[in-house]
């Protein structure tokens, strides 16, 4: 390697950055078509049943499905709304 | 029985229609008999590359409506006795190409032809589907560059779950990669994509790597499928890899920097 080439190697290509953002973004739309197709309808399900009994919002229930080599991974993340301040749960009732 | 091939991509402009030409001429040439259709409903243009434009009466539509049987639209290559092009309808509309109408054409060439080369259109829109719906194998005509890498990826979710074969559960379209207009200097300047990188991303077996190449265009200006070109570069490597899709191992050439000698040199040849 020549000394012009080493300095070269210190700075990113613009091949290098073309294959880190193809990377990411194959991985990531691979993902998003392997999802079965039952997934939002799911998800919407969910979001109803948990309204029933606490207050959440649209983007409170999240639904991700994993796959590796031996198993598939149903991941159900719920976020609960942070307790009312005490002044507004006063004044609400 | 035939084994039905589609060449696509997703991108248009990467060389999908030269690829086509230039490998249906390849299986002629080894004595397969094979037929090469356009499926570009509307823009035809394999007719162009394959230089038989002004011999063209009866379409791919006209066969599938029933107003010209397959004999009458089938146009033989005036260089070689094995191959024949069924050109697309440069005026109907898309919808013209039914899947009933698409499988009819496809059983009747089966019964003569050892292969049957589908030109698809780009996009991902019914001419592209149809096209692709009833292949055994597919070549993905990939570019090294950004958007046509991922429009590739983009194909292959499509080839994996909208075919024939993925319907019906059947062993999955063989598909392999292969990339075009690829230029060695660039990628050692770090300007391009190199054959590696777009492999690890796409994850497929590579066919070939066609160089970009004076050739293509000049092929294409006198319509004259790159592959006769046999001096040429391009039309080289498509004959290795038409060579390796029938089961030949060969090392894949033009990627490194061709060297010019002292004579190319001084006059520049």
């Amino acid at each position: 390697m020549g000394l012009l080439d080493y300095f070269r190697s210190q700075k990113k290509t613009s091949a290098g950055v073309a294959k880190e953002r193809l990377q990411i973004l194959v991985a990531h739309e691979r993902a998003e078509r392997d999802r079965p197709s039952y997934l939002p309808q799911l998800q919407k399900d969910i979001l109803e049943v948990i309204r029933r009994y606490v207050a959440v919002d649209q983007q409170a229930v999240s639904v991700n499905l994993e796959k590796n080599a031996h198993q598939e991974i149903l991941e159900l993340n719920v976020v609960l709304p942070e307790r009312d301040p005490p002044g507004r749960a006063r004044a609400a009732s | 029985m035939a084994r039905i091939i589609v060449i696509t991509s997703g991108k248009g402009g990467v060389g999908k229609t030269t690829t086509s030409a230039a490998f249906a001429m390849g299986l002629a040439q080894r004595g397969h008999r094979t037929a090469v259709i356009d499926f570009d409903v509307g823009l035809r243009n394999l007719d162009l590359i394959m230089g038989c434009e002004r011999r063209v009466v009866y379409d791919f539509v006209n066969v599938i409506n029933g107003e010209a049987n397959l004999n009458q639209a089938l146009i033989r290559d005036k260089r070689c006795d094995s191959l024949f092009i069924l050109p697309a309808s440069q005026t109907r509309d898309k919808e013209a190409l039914t899947r009933e109408g698409v499988a009819r054409v496809l059983e009747e060439l089966s019964e003569t032809f050892d292969y049957v080369v589908c030109d698809s259109p780009a996009g991902i829109e019914h001419g592209a589907t149809m096209a692709m719906y009833f292949a055994d194998d597919a070549v993905v005509v990939t570019n090294p560059e950004v958007s046509s890498v991922r429009d590739s990826d983009r194909m292959l979710g499509i080839l994996a779950s909208k075919s024939r074969r993925a319907e019906n559960g059947e062993e999955p379209i063989r598909e392999y990669l292969l990339l075009t207009r690829y230029s060695p200097q660039r990628v050692k300047n770090g300007e391009m994509l190199s054959v590696d990188d777009v492999q690890e991303i796409l994850a497929l077996d590579l066919l070939g790597v066609v160089p970009e190449s004076q050739a293509v265009l000049n092929a294409s200006n006198s319509g004259t499928p790159v592959i006769l070109d046999s001096e040429s570069d391009a039309g080289q490597a498509y004959d290795d890899l038409v060579a390796r899709y029938l089961g030949e191992e060969l090392p894949h050439r033009f990627l490194e920097i061709q060297k010019k000698g002292l004579f190319g040199r001084l006059f520049g040849g």
